[in-house]
């Protein structure tokens, strides 16, 4: 299948699901599947993310929550403070993005080598769940906003209409907001990957001692991809804040891990892979924690996941999209091939293998 | 000295990984379209002065002087953009991406788009692998592997052109071919080339300069230098120690 039919293709699949989400769903009206669909996507957001800049980049980020969290606080503390979530919402993805350039200028002009990157971003990461979760008390209130500890911020404030700061959207509205916004990064990132500097972000990725005898700084496309993540992630971070409220669990060490095993699961190297891979396990997990009896013993969510993160990384190489890309492309070379057979009435290429 | 500095001068450059020197003083100079070639028995010290040129080390101590400016210490990308092409021992390419994508990233590192699309396509029929302008670069053999990384150098059209052992893995014709390519590029640049194969360097020699532990040997006409006593020593091995 050439390139092109598989790009429009994957773009039908995409409006497909943006159908279902924002017509069908809504249409259905259970606020329950509406709630849960605002926090998945809050996830696949920053599930996309890390797709973006680990799977087009090359660099592993292990605190790819950091921004997440961040976002979510800077949201809510400016949102209760200022009164208008619309300009909250700007001033997280800015701060989460500010953020991104700050750590990543000194990542990548340090010179980091990847595995470096892994664990600096998790400590980053570690470090801002440590300190929000000692915010207890009176002293941590920023203006109005009190940042609660363990406990994040209930009062997370609910995004409103620009102009009208009085006015809560309803659930159904953050729903479909989540969505957009879940599809506004999704074609951000496609967009992102096919202009020259996204081509030569790819390119650096496969061989940055040749990108660099080219002319490219390397530490240049790195830090403005790591940005761009850096800020996706922030508006995940938002969407979640909207879906549930801030705490600093945002931040923490399963946020971090399950990230990456959305797209190792989904499939590294592609967007909508990790979006899917969020879906599933977080569906999977959900399922796992809803059951009860004798088999809730053996279905510990976590080591539910760990199974299927080993399975996956061992029997499907390149994740579940590819896996089933690639399948669904033989099956329909096969068809094609019956199909010439019927015609003419003979086998057409005996060269090719079945 | 001339009115005109020369394209690439060194001067005095050392190299030291820890006790090991590495290049312990050499000092070059290239001319505006001249043909060099360096040889030298392994562990000569030819790469690390390669990579000193490039930016991808930085030199001990010494200079490194592009068109009368000093380039020692610039970033390798810097000096890339100077007009600096490097094709390395092994070849360095992107094994993910295609080849026409391989030097439409070159092409695009220093053209608006219509242009680089041109200019990337004349370097692959100037290589003759326009054939091959779809296939992965990971898929190919190394000889293909060679002409891809040097469509990306060539596509640039650089003023001063590093080859490392441009012949190594190539099939006789391709050695041909790349012996009429690089006469046909010092018509328009200057080349360097690192290369072990003797009948290739014969083919296309004028100057050579010979490198032994890190310092020049000798210099001189191809003919000249290739008979030289301590040159067949040090390259049959019989330099007393």
């Amino acid at each position: 299948m050439t390139g092109s039919l598989r790009s429009a293709l994957g773009y039908v699949a995409v409006a497909a699901a943006a159908y279902y989400a924002l017509v069908v769903v809504p249409r259905d009206g259970d606020i329950a599947v509406m709630i849960n669909g605002s926090i998945y996507a809050g996830y696949a957001i920053l599930a996309l993310s890390l797709a973006l800049i680990w799977g087009f980049g090359g660099i592993l980020s292990f605190g790819q929550a950091s921004f997440f969290g961040l976002a979510g606080y800077v949201y809510a503390i400016a949102g209760i403070n200022l009164g208008d979530t619309a300009v909250a919402l700007f001033l997280a993805v800015a701060a989460s993005a500010a953020f991104a350039a700050i750590l990543g200028y000194f990542m990548f002009w340090g010179r980091l080598s990847d595995v470096y990157l892994g664990v600096i971003t998790l400590t980053v990461s570690l470090i801002l769940f440590r300190f929000f979760n000692q915010t207890a008390g009176e002293e941590w209130t920023i203006g109005a906003a009190p940042l609660g500890g363990f406990n994040g911020i209930p009062s997370t404030p609910i995004l409103t209409p620009i102009g009208h700061p009085d006015q809560p959207l309803s659930p159904e509205n953050i729903y479909i907001l989540s969505v957009m916004a879940l599809a506004f990064c999704y074609l951000l990132c496609r967009f992102v990957i096919a202009t020259r500097f996204g081509r030569a972000v790819v390119a650096i990725r496969e061989n940055p001692v040749r990108a660099e005898l080219l002319g490219y700084d390397t530490r240049l496309y790195k830090l403005g991809v790591f940005v761009i993540g850096g800020a996706i992630a922030g508006l995940g971070g938002v969407v979640f804040a909207n879906s549930v409220f801030v705490s600093p669990t945002m931040f923490n060490l399963q946020t971090n891990g399950q990230v990456i095993i959305w797209v190792i699961v989904g499939g590294l190297g592609t967007l909508a892979g990790p979006v899917l891979g969020c879906f599933a396990m977080l569906a999977l997990s959900t399922w796992l924690g809803s059951l009860n009896g004798v088999a809730s013993g053996w279905t510990d969510p976590n080591l539910v996941m760990g199974a299927v993160l080993t399975v996956c990384v061992v029997t499907l190489r390149q994740g579940l999209l590819p896996t089933v890309v690639a399948a669904g492309e033989r099956l329909i070379a096969t068809l094609l091939r019956r199909i010439r057979i019927q015609k003419f009435g003979q086998p057409h290429a005996v060269d090719e293998p079945l | 000295m001339s009115a005109t500095p020369p394209l690439l001068e060194a001067r005095g450059l050392v190299m030291r990984f820890g006790g090991v020197t590495a290049v312990g003083g050499v000092s070059m100079s290239i001319g505006e379209g001249e043909l060099r070639c360096l040889i030298g028995p392994n562990g000569a010290g030819k790469s690390t002065f390669f990579k000193m040129l490039s930016g991808q080390l930085l030199p001990t101590a010494g200079e490194v002087l592009l068109r009368g400016r000093s380039i020692a210490g610039l970033h390798a990308a810097s000096i890339a953009r100077l007009g600096v092409g490097v094709k390395t021992q092994t070849p360095s390419v992107f094994d993910g991406l295609s080849v026409l994508e391989s030097v439409r990233i070159a092409t695009n590192a220093i053209l608006p788009p219509n242009l680089a699309r041109r200019r990337a396509d004349e370097a692959l029929e100037r290589m003759q692998i326009g054939h091959l302008a779809k296939a992965v670069v990971g898929s190919l053999a190394h000889g293909q592997r060679q002409l891809v990384e040097l469509s990306m150098v060539v596509s640039q059209a650089p003023d001063l052109i590093l080859l490392d052992e441009p012949a190594a893995g190539m099939t006789g014709r391709e050695v041909e071919r790349l012996g009429d390519l690089i006469i046909d590029l010092v018509r328009t640049c200057s080349v360097i080339v690192v290369e072990h194969d003797m009948e290739f360097i014969r083919r296309i020699a004028r100057t050579v300069t010979v490198f032994n532990r890190g310092v020049v040997l000798a210099e001189g006409p191809a003919a000249e230098v290739m008979s030289d006593a301590r040159v067949r020593d040090v390259y049959l091995g019989k330099e007393a120690a």
